[in-house]
């Protein structure tokens, strides 16, 4: 059994638990063990665009440091958001020695982070550690007849320098959806922001923007959209159902690990959507049994 | 005094005074004259009412504890903080969701936390408050109430905090929902929550009732004292 | 759109520019002007200055540019940060531009609707953090 270092995230232990709960079960069946950090902390989620404010990279650098101390060196994220964050604030500090110095100072009697924890998206584990070889042998319900949109968002492929895939022209989705047996169905929409934390303050933005993102996919006749990250998965589905009063499609969303759950007979734990994904899949005849 | 103690000198609220080396900076303010009306309860470090922050000469660090239990050092500058200004938001208990996190929506700013560990450092009880802090944003209510059940609600925590969070207000509110719907039920409650309203005690309080002042005396001295 | 821009000597600030620069640690004056930032913009419809104005201003040293509501409209999704062909990174000239605002003692042009429960932590920490100098 191969294992790494894991790191939940805010989103993720709270109401995106069913991403963490496939994650867990598909990576299993692949031989992997997500071995969460016995402490973490939130990862700020924004990434702080500004020169001067180190104190923003206090809440990743804890975490990695926590990575350190087992004396690891990447760390898994599902959620794209800390992904992003954790993987540019070591970039940020690690380029620069000076303000790693300055962070650790501030530390003062706690550990110094020596730089080089790598944090990992699910999508890089499966595609360059795993292998899609290996996943599609662990395939026994192929999702076939399946149509599905992925959605990007913006931290997994922006900014260029910590991109796990191409900015404009991304594939990892796709290619995963094709080893599942399901079809994808790309849209110009797919790397574009769902509206993001304006879902926080600005619903009528974010309703905008997932209507445009779910009409690109309705267009192309897709079943349902797919996600990885749990403030997208929000936006496209509970804001979602909301702009689906006045017009939008009501093209249901799920978390990418939940499809791949599916197609390896797994529990794919669709009960915590809003807009439910189980009459589209079994429409598809991909009956998904609900827990009275 | 005896001739034999030493005596140092520490700043209080900027003025220089000299104190028995020995005594807790509770009394050595008392010592120096101060008459403490505020800022004092307990004089055991449950109470929370005492809290102190101090430096010491030649060190940087601002420490934060509670006046009667740290020890008076040479040098030491201190402050006292009577009350920290803090605003408790209106909840009432029954009326919470007991499903969802309630912290969030009554104390948004949970969500600046920085996790700069500010707080923890602070803090007299030792707690992992920045832990505490971070279980709340990420709704887990019975870890906050775990992580926070030794508080004594000095405050220096929200003192310190860059975030400008109330982090024992939040302890709090976790505690009240952990303990009404989360920790396990004690059965012996609920049997003797059953007892009362069955009567069981009626008589027992009535007798009680009927007693004189000096009757009650006698009784609660010779009352039976679980050992 | 912006009004009909007024060169002279009075308006520029380069302090004001250098500012912007050091926050966001990237020239404004490498910016040309071809609007693909603006073009690609999910939230361009929202704001009341194009991400390339927002810049120009920035260039120019017009401090006018702290009181408009575009940069609280970028959500730092940095898909003109991708494609600017002079590798400015706009998002963070936007950060600097707010932060600027916010230090001045400027009220954040977003607020936060906490009241909502079950509102992703990621969307209350990020509107958070944006509302903080």
């Amino acid at each position: 059994m191969n294992s790494i270092a894991y790191y939940p995230g805010c989103g993720v232990a709270d109401q995106a638990r069913s991403m963490e709960h496939t994650a867990r079960a598909v990576l299993q069946a692949l031989d992997w063990e997500m071995q969460e950090l016995p402490r973490w902390n939130c990862c700020g989620t924004v990434y702080s665009l500004a020169s001067d404010d180190l104190m923003r990279h206090i809440g990743p650098v804890r975490v990695l440091t926590h990575v350190q101390e087992l004396k690891l060196d990447r760390l898994l994220t599902l959620c794209s958001m800390c992904y992003s964050t954790l993987r540019r604030s070591e970039r940020f500090l690690n380029e620069d020695r000076e303000r790693l110095e300055r962070v650790n100072a501030f530390l003062d009697d706690e550990p110094d982070y020596r730089g080089g924890v790598r944090a990992v998206h699910l999508l890089e584990l499966l595609r360059d550690d795993i292998g899609y070889s290996a996943l599609e042998t662990r395939v026994t319900r192929p999702l076939e007849g399946l149509k599905v949109a992925p959605y990007y968002g913006c931290t997994l492929t922006r900014p260029r320098s910590v991109a796990l895939d191409d900015p404009e022209h991304p594939s990892v989705l796709e290619d995963i959806l094709e080893v599942l047996g399901a079809e994808p169905v790309p849209t110009a929409q797919r790397v574009e922001c769902c509206g993001s934390y304006m879902t926080a303050s600005d619903p009528s933005v974010v309703r905008r923007r997932v209507t445009a993102i779910s009409e690109a996919a309705a267009a192309g006749g897709a079943d349902l959209m797919i996600t990885s990250c749990p403030l997208c998965q929000y936006n496209l589905d509970a804001r979602l159902a909301e702009a689906a009063r006045t017009g939008a499609p009501r093209l249901p969303s799920v978390y990418f690990t939940q499809l791949m759950a599916l197609a390896l007979g797994l529990d794919p734990a669709l009960d915590e959507q809003v807009i439910d994904p189980r009459p589209v899949l079994a429409a598809r005849g991909l009956a998904v049994e609900v827990e009275a | 005094m005896s001739a034999d103690v030493e005596m140092i000198q520490v700043y209080i609220m900027g003025r220089p005074y000299k104190v028995p080396q020995g005594l807790t900076i509770m009394k050595a303010m008392e010592h120096a004259g101060y008459r403490l009306i505020r800022g004092v309860g307990c004089r055991g470090g449950f109470c929370g009412a005492c809290a102190t922050v101090y430096r010491r000469p030649g060190d940087y660090k601002l420490y934060a504890d509670l006046a009667c239990q740290a020890t008076a050092e040479d040098g030491m500058y201190i402050a006292q903080i009577p009350s920290v200004p803090a605003d408790r938001a209106p909840w009432v208990l029954t009326e919470l969701d007991r499903n969802t996190n309630p912290i969030l929506a009554l104390y948004p700013e949970v969500a600046r936390c920085v996790a700069c560990n500010t707080c923890t450092r602070a803090c007299p009880q030792e707690l992992e408050v920045m832990d505490y802090i971070q279980a709340a944003l990420r709704g887990d209510i019975s870890q906050v109430a775990e992580l926070s059940f030794d508080c004594v609600q000095c405050g220096l925590c929200a003192v310190r905090c860059p975030a400008e969070i109330v982090h024992y207000h939040v302890g709090q509110l976790a505690r009240r929902v952990h303990g009404a719907y989360r920790a396990p039920q004690a059965a012996h409650l609920a049997d003797r929550v059953r007892e009362v309203e069955d009567g069981s005690f009626e008589q027992a309080l009535d007798t009680l009732q009927k007693m004189s002042k000096d009757e009650l005396v006698e009784a609660y001295k010779k009352r039976d004292v679980e050992r | 759109m912006a009004e009909q821009m007024r060169l002279s000597k009075e308006a520029l600030s380069a302090d004001f520019a250098r500012r912007v620069e050091e926050l966001s640690g990237q020239s404004p004056y490498r910016c040309y002007q071809c609007g693909k930032c603006a073009a690609g913009c999910p939230f361009a419809d929202d704001m009341d200055l194009l991400p390339s104005q927002v810049l120009r201003l920035v260039q120019i040293g017009d401090e006018k540019v702290l009181e408009a509501r575009a940069p609280w409209s970028c959500a730092s999704c940095l898909a003109c940060e991708v494609r600017c062909p002079r590798g400015v990174d706009i998002a963070r000239v936007m950060e600097a531009v707010r932060l600027l605002s916010l230090r001045k003692g400027n009220t954040p042009l977003c607020t936060a609707d906490v009241a909502t429960m079950g509102l992703p932590q990621i969307a209350l920490v990020g509107i958070s953090r944006k509302m903080t100098p």
